[in-house]
This record gives structure tokens, C-alpha cells and sequence, in this order.
């Protein structure tokens, strides 16, 4: 019997011939990321170990993100304890640098790979064909310590992508609407799987923003085939894939869903599920006081690109705070070079350092009592950006920025 | 018998031509500055006076900047009733994400040469640097100015302090005033004007003059004045006046003090944790371990600040595992650091390029340290706790020196 | 003329206006929240332990740095009648007069006292501490008919015919 994507890299970190979903297999892993949002709360655990000791501390990578520069002394103990532990063992450690997950497919994923990410947007991987998943501090420890885990196979939603995004639409409204349709538990313990002809329009950036997001439906992983476009970002950041998997056409599917790219409209979620989806369109007029352009999911060159082809010679709105976090150092450098800074800049936005902002809600940008943000980060739950009584409203880099332009939410064909 | 600064710019202010130190007198308030932090106690201690409208708004500036961007839950509650104040009142110049009070204040235009200025702010002394008198009040002082345009001071004795001959390449006028308030103490100047002079002091831009003045205070001093000469006149975007043209100290003016210092004297030198007149030379402190180096705020976030940095920083990286805060202090000054090519040296050698704003010279964001952590800062304060934790050690720099620092992961001097 | 007495907690030189209330903490809604908070850089269980009508010595310099009035108002919030310091920062002197907060310069009260020990302050006039009496001067004009109005705020509200 055929296999999916999922199962055939489960399988080949099994070092099994084949699996299938339901199954329980021991695997080895071959990366293991860790951020500054836990990995204070791993070596406590490393430390009580009667034995402690790293498998490989190669396949290690840790990545202070969530609150950078930081805001506490508090977090900055936990940050102090992390660097001083990779310092002392050899990790490779990123602090400042930029959102972890953007590092990673940057600097170190390869097609074919099995990652554990003790955060749960490790998802984002799929978009080069690897096998990314979010765990907690004790399953990560667990693999840090023995260079092992345990993995139940999912089971793969497939979801056929055809045609193109029409003009104002993005990936991030494809993934919002896919979300909305299956809810944010339809994908529970499962792996969600892209492909079709639809592929061929979505760039790498598209891409991780499509993956990164499929653990708001709950999806274990999202994995996609590794193309051209795929080979062609590996080759720019001077990598070669481990393996490059497709499904077999007698590989088991839980779900098939055919997804027409043209119907894709500008989408956003409304407080405070991710799955409480409308058309933008149905939520214009809702007063905003602040607007944020950034994330794992949309901070990348592309997404500051689109915003700042929106914004160039208009001005934010006078009561709100548009913040524009570039997703990585890489980005930042890059948009600062084609003039996306300043423009963002000319028009009155906070431009950030590479970090994981108000999408992480706890340190920058942080939005007050009754006050209503509209973002491009991954969750809009209730007090995630800030006071426990605030709304968060999720839509695309397009959406986001001619809401803040217009002061209240807005498409930009309507500004 | 002739005047000081402080005593020219009080007499033209006033009429009053005889005003001399020790005399108490009311003066006609030119512009007043109130940061984000005070707004809703000013709002509020307005109100409760019992006013109804501002003497003239416009001269009124609201500038957010010690929450920019928010870090808890309660800061943008500060721009609300900022907002809310300033459209009640008629409040027109309201900076919201635009940088730095003190630098906006001079870099906007909204100082000019013989004005007297007060701010909500201790760091107000900054417009000394264009020949202004402007001082730091609280709150309640700042409230009862908007309603009725005046304050009541008294005049300062002066302490005069003439600069002459050429600074050696790796000093910076930050290594002038750390060395000044060293020399003073922390108390050595309170109640009193610094007036700065000479040759060395002429030759410097505004820009470093600025950061003398800003850190006046840190000597206790109630201002820290420059006359109005040229190089202010093109900065203000002015043509100086005849009676601006006379803002110096006469030869004959009663001073408490004069001290004299050669430029080729001075060396770069750093304040030591956690006093700001704890001055030690750096060549003293070479090989301490560093975790962070901060660049940025109102005494030395400037363009040239960071192109000193870039500088040395250029095709260098930053010590492994030590953060480099880059912080602008305006949002003009980060887009020229943009245009020249400045920002992309900063952030290739490895720095966090902030928005402008205080950052953590304020030390409620922008890189609050933890127990036995050590920063070279270019700001202006090393208190106790400001940074972080107690037990965070600050040592206060100029930006060649703490580029030099990050680059070397520990103190060093900064090449000659 | 006025006449008290209080229990003295010692401080030092230099006691900035971050150690009397950092900056972390300026921005919680009122000066009730801060107190909780008063000093902690430098001695973090102080706030609780000063009760009403004690009286803080301290060095010179007292009250240097930001311009912060939450200091003086949080000062007096914890009930402190008085500060008797070698010197005072200027912001926080006027900041004090402002607020009604009374602040006395003494040159030897802060070597010859002990925390713990009880002064006696004739305001205006002396200061008496373990059988010796230190003089105190009394303040310029100006400042004492802000302080008799009852601070700033009810001087305005005069002016602005709110009160007699």
C-alpha cells in the first residue's frame, strides 16, 4: 500500500521500510529547535537528570525570539540561562536574529527531515518538505537527551490547490479560508497536505505562511512536495535536501479537498478563533488602534512588500500604531535595501528589530483595555496581544496595512 | 558690570534688566515639552485646578516616547488620555511614534535661541545646546504653566567652563561631560547653569553639544548652556538675531567658578556602575566582560553617534553571544541612518535596530538586563536598578568607545 | 512653631529618583499602586516597613535624576513626615514644595543618627536627636506660601477662584 508524505518520513526517521497512519514508531530526529518562550523550563528538567547529557548537539538549534530586546528582568534570566547553556555546550544559538521559525527555514531545514520544535508553529517546515511539529518541554528533552522520540503517524487531510489567487488575494487568506472551512480542531493529530497545480503560484513565502499556520486547524504537521520553487530556495541559501517525498497515488487520505485559488477572497478572523473567518469585507468599519505587520506567518520581504506598495505616499492613520516587524535580520537587510523601510518609515509606522512582537503579545506593541488590533500573527485569542479584555482581528499584510491607513479595518482595493 | 548667559537670556525674557543670580523672578514661558509617561497626571492636576483652557496650545508639545512601542498592559491607557487632552485643549503638536522628546524638541523647531523651555523631563537641560534655558519640572509645575504661561524661578550662579584645543580622534564630547560631572560630582552644579566655551566647544556640532547639555543634570546643574553661534543658526534653520548674537557669557560676569580644561587632556572614559560621577579612564577598565552595549537615547542616539559606531563596526560582527541595541533617536535621524548606508553596517554587524524612542534607557523595554549581567550604555543614567535588577552593572560610554566594546565582547578603548 | 517627632530609617548619598521609584513601575494608575514599590532597588522590603510619621535621613543629593514627582508623592503616601537630607536635587525640591512634602537640609544630623533612633523636629528652627539639637533654616517666601496654600494645586485652584 501507497504512503503519504508524513508517513514516508516518519518512516525513514523509523528506519522502517514502511508505516502507516495509527501507527506508534520510535524515530530519530534530525533537528530540534527551542526558543526563549520555554527552553529556560528544559534545562531546569536537564538539570534535575541523574545523568544529563546532549545525543548530538549538532542537530541542536536555539533561538531567542519572543521577547527581543527584552522587556524584564525576568525574561531576562530565562534568556540569560539559555545562552549561557548553549555557550557552555555548544549549541548553535541565534538571539535577536529574527523569528525562530523564519531562521530555520533560512539557515537550517531540509527537505525529508523530522524536527521537533518546542513551539508550536514548527509546522512551517512543510513548505520545504520537511516534518515539523510542536512539542513541550519534556518531549523535547526527552529527544535532546536521547536523540529520540516517539511519533503516532497522522493520518493526511489532502488538499488540492487549484488555479491562482486572484489580484488583492494572499496565501495567508487561502490557509484563513481553508481554516475556517475545517475549523480549528479539522485537523486534529493529522497532517495536512498541499498540492495540485495551484502549487505553482505560490512562492517559498507563500508557502511557510500556508504551513505555519495549519496548527491553528490543529494539524500535527503540513507538508507540501518538493519542487522547483522549493529547490530553488534550498540552492539560494546553499543546502541540498535529505529526501524529497510525494504521496503515492494508492496512499490514504482521512480527507480530500479541492481548493479553486481564483475564489479566494481577502479574509479576516474575528476574535478570538482563528476558525471565526468572514470575508474582510463583512468586518469593514471596526474601529482599530493599532495594526501589525510581522510574524513567523507574514514578516517575510514579500508580505513587507505588498504593505508597502499599499502605503507608499499615504500616511497611518493619526490613533494608530502600525507596527512593521520584519521576520528575520534578512528581511530586515533586504527591505531595507529595496526602500520597503523607509517607506514604512516616511509613512509613520514603528519599525521593529527581527523579533516575535505583538504576535506574541507580551512585550512590544502591547494593546490596552477595550482596544482592537488587526494583525498578521498567528492567533488573535482573547488577550493574546495584551489586556485580557482586547480583540485581535487576523488578516493578510494587504488587509492589515489599508487598515491602518484607513483607521478602521479595510480592503486595499477599497482605500 | 557684564552678565552670564543665563542672566542675558532671563533679562530678555523678562525685561527685568538687572536680574541677576540669587534673584527670584517669573518668567513668560516660551514652550513646554510633556512626555507620555506625565500626560495623565498633568491632564489630571489641570483639570483640578480649575482650568479651562491652555495659555496658547500652541506652544504646548505632547511627544510619546518612554512607552513606544507599549510593553504592558496599562501603557497605551497614557496615549488615550494624551489624545484625548490634547483634542479637548486644542493641542496641535502631538508626536506619536516620532522619537525622543528632547531630540524632536530642537530637531522640529520648536526651540530656538534664547527661549525659555520647560519639559516634564530632567533631561529638558538638552536645549542648552542651542542656547535655550530649559529646565525639567514635575507634573503639577508643568499644569499650572499650561494654564497660566508662567513659572517662577530663581536665577542660577554659573559655573563656567572653557574648552580649548583639539580632541584626540577617540574622544567624544560624551568623554567631555562624564569627565565634567566627575570632576563636579553628582551634586556638583545643583541649582546651578553650566555654561560651556572655547575654541573645542565652538568647533562641535550641535549634535555634540547636545549631549553636554542633556547630561548637565546628572551634575545636579539646572541647565547646561551653549551660546547661539553659526553652526546653531544652520541647525535651527534661523538667521541669529543681534540680540541672539549676544546670548554669551560677558568676560566680567560674576561667576561662581571657572574651570579650564584642554581638549588634548581628555580621554575616553566611562561612568562606573552605579553612580554617573563614578568616572574612571576605560584604559582602567579594559578586559572587563561584557553581555550588552546599548546605543541610542536622547545624549547620544544621533546620526553621527551611529555613524561613529558603523564605523568601527563596518565589516566587524559583534562579539558571539553579546547583544548590540541599536536605538535612533529620532525617526528623521533613523532615516538618514538609512539612507547613508548606516543602519545596513549596524544590522550586518550583527545589531537590533529598534524604533526610535527612550528604549532601555528608561528601562521599562528595549533590553532590561538580569543579575550579573554588565552593559556599556551611551545614555546618560547608570542608577541603581535602571537597567534591570540591581545587580545589573552599567557602565556609561560614548558611542566609540561602547562600539568598540561590543565588538570586542569586553571594555576596551576605542582605537585612536 | 510646628513640632513632631518620628522614627528614623537611614539612607545615603546620591538616593536617585529610580531607587525612590523606577521607571517599571511610574506608569501603574495611581501613587497607592506604586508604593508597594518605594526604594526596592536599594532595599526592598523599606516600603513595608516605614510606617506614618517616620521620618528618612539621608546624605547629600537626595532625590537626584528624572523629574519624576511620583517620587515625593510616593514618599509621602507611606506616611513620611519629613526628609532631613545633607542636600537636595533640584527637580525633587521643588517637586516636594509642590506636593506639601517637607523636606529639611542638616549638614551633621546624618552622621551623628541611627536608624531606629527618634528625632524631635521644630520646624523652622531645630532638629533634636539622642539630647543634641541641630538648627534648621526656615524657607524662602515663595516657597512657604506654596507649602501654606497646601501645595501647588490648591494654590492654582485660588487663583482660579475655587477656594478662598
Amino acid at each position: 500500500m501507497g504512503m503519504t508524505i508524513a508517513e514516508k518520513i516518519v518512516a525513514r526517521a523509523a528506519k522502517v521500510d514502511s508505516v502507516k497512519a495509527g501507527d506508534i514508531h520510535t524515530v530519530e530526529l534530525d533537528r530540534l529547535l527551542s526558543n526563549d518562550g520555554t527552553t529556560h523550563l528544559t534545562i531546569d528538567m536537564y538539570n534535575n537528570l541523574k545523568d544529563p547529557h546532549i545525543a548530538d548537539v549538532s542537530k541542536l538549534v536555539w533561538i531567542v525570539d519572543h521577547n527581543v530586546p527584552s522587556d524584564s528582568p525576568k525574561t531576562a534570566a530565562s534568556q540569560k540561562k539559555m545562552r549561557d547553556f548553549a555557550k557552555a555546550n555548544g549549541i548553535t544559538f541565534y538571539e535577536g536574529k529574527g523569528v525562530c521559525h523564519q531562521i530555520m527555514m533560512e539557515n537550517h531545514v531540509v527537505p525529508g527531515e523530522l524536527i521537533f520544535g518546542a513551539d508550536s508553529h514548527t509546522c512551517a517546515y512543510g513548505a520545504l518538505g520537511a516534518f515539523g511539529t510542536g512539542v513541550g518541554c519534556t518531549d523535547y528533552l526527552y529527544g535532546m537527551v536521547t536523540g529520540h522520540s516517539w511519533v503516532l503517524v497522522p493520518e493526511t487531510l489532502r488538499f488540492n490547490l487549484t488555479g491562482k489567487l486572484p489580484e488583492g488575494s494572499t496565501a495567508r487568506d487561502l490557509i484563513l479560508t481553508i481554516i475556517g472551512r475545517i475549523g480549528a480542531n479539522g485537523a486534529n493529530y493529522k497532517a495536512m497536505e498541499f498540492v495540485g497545480d495551484g502549487m505553482k503560484s505560490l512562492s517559498m513565502s507563500d508557502r511557510i505562511s500556508i504551513c505555519n499556520l495549519c496548527v491553528e486547524a490543529g494539524a500535527k504537521t503540513a507538508l507540501m512536495e518538493v519542487d522547483e520553487i522549493a529547490m530553488d530556495y534550498l540552492k539560494e541559501h546553499g543546502r541540498e535536501p535529505k529526501a524529497c517525498f510525494k504521496s503515492d497515488e494508492d496512499a490514504v487520505f482521512a480527507a480530500e479537498y479541492d481548493v479553486d485559488l481564483s475564489e479566494i477572497v481577502p479574509i479576516v478572523a474575528k476574535p478570538h478563533f482563528v476558525d471565526n473567518v468572514v470575508p474582510a469585507k463583512e468586518s469593514l468599519g471596526v474601529r482599530i488602534d493599532e495594526a501589525f505587520l510581522g510574524s513567523c506567518n507574514n514578516g517575510r520581504l514579500e508580505d513587507l512588500r505588498l504593505g508597502a506598495s499599499i502605503i507608499k505616499g499615504k500616511k497611518v492613520a493619526p490613533h494608530v500604531r502600525f507596527l512593521v516587524v520584519p521576520a528575520s535580520n534578512a528581511v530586515y537587510q533586504a527591505a531595507l535595501e529595496e526602500g520597503i523601510l523607509d517607506i514604512f518609515m516616511e509613512a509613520g509606522a514603528i519599525v521593529m528589530n527581527a523579533n516575535c512582537s505583538v504576535c506574541w503579545g507580551s512585550c512590544q506593541g502591547v494593546i490596552g483595555e477595550g482596544e482592537v488590533l488587526i494583525s498578521t500573527g498567528t492567533r488573535n485569542f482573547k488577550g493574546r496581544a495584551g489586556h485580557k479584555d482586547s480583540f485581535v482581528y487576523l488578516g493578510s499584510a494587504a488587509t492589515v496595512t489599508a487598515s491602518a491607513i484607513k483607521g478602521e479595518i479595510c480592503t486595499a482595493d477599497l482605500l | 558690570m557684564g552678565a552670564t548667559l543665563i542672566e542675558k537670556i532671563v533679562r530678555k525674557n523678562t525685561g527685568l534688566a538687572e536680574a541677576k543670580a540669587g534673584d527670584i523672578v517669573t518668567v513668560n514661558v516660551d514652550r513646554v515639552m510633556i512626555h507620555d509617561i506625565f500626560i495623565p497626571f498633568v491632564a489630571d492636576k489641570f483639570e483640578e485646578m480649575g482650568f479651562s483652557k491652555i495659555w496658547d496650545p500652541d506652544k504646548a508639545v505632547l511627544i510619546y516616547d518612554h512607552l513606544v512601542p507599549a510593553s504592558q498592559v496599562d501603557d497605551t491607557r497614557h496615549f488615550r488620555r494624551g489624545d484625548e487632552f490634547a483634542a479637548k485643549y486644542g493641542m496641535k503638536n502631538v508626536h506619536h511614534s516620532d522619537g525622543i522628546c528632547h531630540q524632536l524638541m530642537t530637531e522640529a523647531g520648536y526651540v530656538k535661541p534664547g527661549n525659555i523651555v520647560f519639559g516634564t523631563d530632567s533631561h529638558t537641560t538638552t536645549y542648552g545646546c542651542v542656547g535655550a534655558f530649559s529646565t525639567g519640572i514635575g507634573y503639577t509645575e508643568m499644569a499650572s504653566i499650561l494654564g497660566t504661561g508662567k513659572l517662577w524661578i530663581r536665577v542660577p550662579e554659573t559655573i563656567r567652563v572653557n574648552i580649548n584645543g583639539t580632541l584626540p580622534s577617540n574622544v567624544t564630547s560624551k568623554d567631555i561631560i562624564l569627565t565634567l560631572i566627575g570632576d563636579l560630582g553628582a551634586d556638583g552644579a545643583t541649582y546651578k547653569s553650566l555654561e560651556f566655551a572655547g575654541d573645542t566647544v565652538k568647533n562641535m556640532s550641535v549634535a555634540s553639544r547636545m549631549t553636554i547639555s542633556n547630561m548637565a543634570i546628572e551634575a545636579g546643574a539646572k541647565c547646561g548652556l551653549f551660546s547661539p553661534d553659526e553652526k546653531t543658526a544652520e541647525y535651527c534653520e534661523i538667521e541669529l538675531t543681534d540680540e541672539e548674537r549676544d546670548l554669551y557669557g560677558d568676560e566680567d560676569a560674576v561667576y561662581s567658578r571657572v574651570i579650564n580644561y584642554r581638549a588634548e587632556d581628555f580621554v575616553p572614559v566611562m561612568a562606573c556602575p552605579s553612580q554617573v560621577d563614578k568616572i574612571n579612564p576605560v584604559s582602567s577598565l579594559e578586559g572587563t566582560e561584557i553581555d550588552q552595549v546599548f546605543l541610542g537615547s536622547c545624549t547620544n542616539g544621533r546620526l553621527e553617534d551611529l555613524q561613529a559606531a558603523a564605523e568601527i563596526l563596518k565589516g566587524k560582527q559583534v562579539a558571539p553571544f553579546v547583544k548590540l541595541i541599536v536605538t535612533p533617536a529620532s525617526r528623521k535621524i533613523y532615516r538618514q541612518a538609512l539612507e547613508d548606508g548606516t543602519l545596513k553596517i549596524l544590522s550586518e554587524a550583527g545589531a537590533m535596530i529598534t524604533h526610535p524612542g527612550c528604549g532601555l534607557c528608561c528601562g521599562r523595554a528595549g533590553g532590561i538586563l538580569t543579575d550579573g549581567e554588565r552593559v556599556v550604555a551611551t545614555n546618560n543614567r547608570n542608577f541603581l536598578g535602571r537597567m534591570g535588577t540591581s545587580k545589573v552593572e552599567i557602565f556609561l560610554a560614548s558611542p566609540k568607545t561602547a562600539a568598540a566594546c561590543a565588538v570586542a565582547g569586553k571594555i576596551v578603548m576605542p582605537e585612536l | 512653631m510646628e513640632k513632631f517627632t518620628g522614627k528614623v530609617w537611614l539612607l545615603g548619598d546620591d538616593i536617585d529618583t529610580d531607587i525612590i521609584i523606577p521607571t517599571e513601575y511610574l506608569a501603574l494608575k495611581t501613587v497607592e499602586d506604586m508604593k508597594p514599590y518605594a526604594f526596592s532597588p536599594l532595599r526592598p522590603e523599606l516600603a513595608g516597613q516605614i510606617q506614618p510619621g517616620d521620618i528618612i535621613v539621608a546624605g547629600k543629593n537626595f532625590g537626584c535624576g528624572s523629574s519624576r514627582e511620583q517620587a515625593p508623592e510616593v514618599i509621602k503616601a507611606l506616611g513620611v513626615r519629613a526628609v532631613i537630607a545633607k542636600s537636595y536635587a533640584r527637580i525633587f525640591f521643588r517637586n516636594s514644595i509642590n506636593n506639601g512634602l517637607l523636606l529639611i537640609e542638616n549638614e551633621e544630623l546624618h552622621d551623628a543618627v541611627s536608624e531606629g533612633d527618634t528625632v524631635e523636629v521644630t520646624v523652622g528652627e531645630s532638629v533634636v536627636c539622642n539630647g543634641t539639637s541641630y538648627p534648621i533654616s526656615s524657607l524662602p517666601e515663595n516657597l512657604l506660601d506654596i507649602l501654606n496654600a497646601g501645595g501647588l494645586v490648591k494654590a492654582m485652584r485660588r487663583l482660579n477662584g475655587l477656594e478662598d
